[in-house]
């Protein structure tokens, strides 16, 4: 029972859906600004936790993905996806020993990074953001960082997803 | 190191290629169907929302709301009356002055089933696409004006800018004497700003803007925006014009997709 088959492809596939749909769900305008960037955050998680299958093609995937979700510029979040998955394939072996809190920074930086690349593609298009209101998702992952890093680790450990 | 130089690159074009060239359109088509289940699903809560809300309601409030509609019935029926008649009567004097007759719009219904996720951007996800007729550039109304238009299509869904985003202007005139101007979105919500004014123009707080149908776009005299504020700064070129879009922007959940057919009086 503890191999199947695909190694819990399906898993890694429906946390990646599911932080789709959270990334659209319909909010109130006054949390709007504050949407936790779900699917930069689910990203890094199984960057951290698994390096060795999730990065770079799959932050790229994704982020064409998550542009036509948003109807943003195609490219604006593959771009600062990519980057995103990078930077954690680089800090993986640290980020594993760092205790919760110390993570959640570096996700508030890796987050920010994001969104800094995201305004950076915008700005070229020509739609510009209240200042500094677009860093708030980072500050929002960052405080959801030990609620998804506790789910999505439970699901791997129940899948055994390797 | 050789992947993230590829991923980075690509995606660097792909940036290019959608804002210089704009040539993606279909495959963004494409890949728009397939996002539409996440977008159904992410709905769903709403729906439930609405569901509980007409199918669990007293019998009381159905009743007084069935007053309350029949009453306005009677009233929008009441002011049609005539509009056979000055339907008919304006297609004779469009007739006497040669000019194309605007003869009817008609409307298809659409429900909302996304908002675009990021604040800056106002787009709204429609569940009509191509297979309903649907274009890019078509208008977009609701029942107390224009809301925007559409901008991209796919097979059954499509996606629509609203007025008063940040790169969306339309052309429209004051209702009152005809004076023409372009208004344009400023990224919130409930405000649009028109341009280029000069600052003896006769245009007064609480004057409503149309659509003045120049561009081509856009039919004639659909509701845009009632004028808030002029401020007329003697030091300044222009004057600042500040308004509020007519629609319920950000109330709405069923909108109308216009069709305009003109017909040239000669044929």
């Amino acid at each position: 029972m503890a191999d199947r088959g695909g190694h819990g492809y399906g898993v890694i596939l429906l946390t990646f859906v599911a932080a789709c749909v959270l990334a659209v769900l319909p909010l109130p305008p006054w949390l709007q600004w504050g949407r936790p960037e779900w699917v930069a955050i689910t990203l890094i998680y199984w960057c951290i936790a698994l390096p060795h299958r999730v990065g770079i093609a799959t932050g790229f995937l994704l982020g064409v993905g998550l542009d036509v979700l948003e109807g943003s510029v195609l490219g604006q979040n593959a771009f600062a996806l990519v980057v995103v998955a990078l930077l954690s394939l680089i800090l993986y072996q640290r980020l594993r020993v760092y205790s919760l809190w110390q993570q959640a920074a570096v996700v508030f930086i890796l987050v920010g990074i994001n969104q800094l690349i995201c305004q950076w593609v915008q700005n070229l298009e020509g739609v510009s953001a209240l200042p500094l209101l677009f860093l708030l998702p980072a500050f929002s992952s960052a405080l959801l960082w030990p609620v998804v890093l506790h789910t999505l680790r439970g699901l791997r450990r129940y899948y055994r997803v390797s | 190191m050789l992947r993230v130089l590829l991923a980075i690159l690509l995606a660097v074009g792909l940036i290019t290629a959608d804002l210089r060239f704009n040539n993606l359109q279909t495959g963004r088509a494409a890949l728009d169907s397939l996002a539409s289940p996440i977008f159904w699903v992410a709905n769903l809560p709403a729906r439930l929302g609405l569901w509980t809300e007409t199918h669990i309601q007293s019998r009381g409030q159905l009743l007084e709301e069935n007053v309350r509609l029949q009453q306005e019935n009677l009233l929008l029926q009441g002011r049609s009356q005539q509009m056979a008649s000055l339907q008919a009567e304006n297609v004779r004097l469009r007739a006497l002055l040669n000019s194309s007759a605007l003869l009817r719009d008609d409307v298809l219904v659409a429900e909302l089933i996304g908002v675009s996720p990021d604040p800056e951007r106002l787009q709204l996800v429609l569940n009509k696409g191509a297979s309903d007729g649907v274009f890019v550039g078509q208008p977009l109304i609701d029942a107390d004006g224009l809301m925007g238009q559409i901008v991209q299509v796919s097979g059954s869904t499509s996606r629509a800018l609203l007025i008063t985003d940040v790169t969306h202007s339309v052309p429209v005139q004051v209702n009152r004497n005809g004076v023409r101007a372009i208004a344009e979105g400023t990224g919130v919500l409930g405000s649009l700003e028109v341009r280029h004014v000069s600052a003896t123009t006769d245009i007064l707080p609480g004057d409503l803007l149309v659509t003045s149908g120049l561009g081509g776009r856009f039919p004639e005299g659909y509701p845009v925006a009632v004028v808030k504020e002029v401020e007329r700064d003697p030091g300044e070129a222009f004057a600042r014009v500040v308004a509020t879009p007519s629609a319920a922007l950000d109330r709405t959940r069923h909108v109308l997709l216009v069709f305009t057919t003109y017909d040239n009086p000669e044929n």
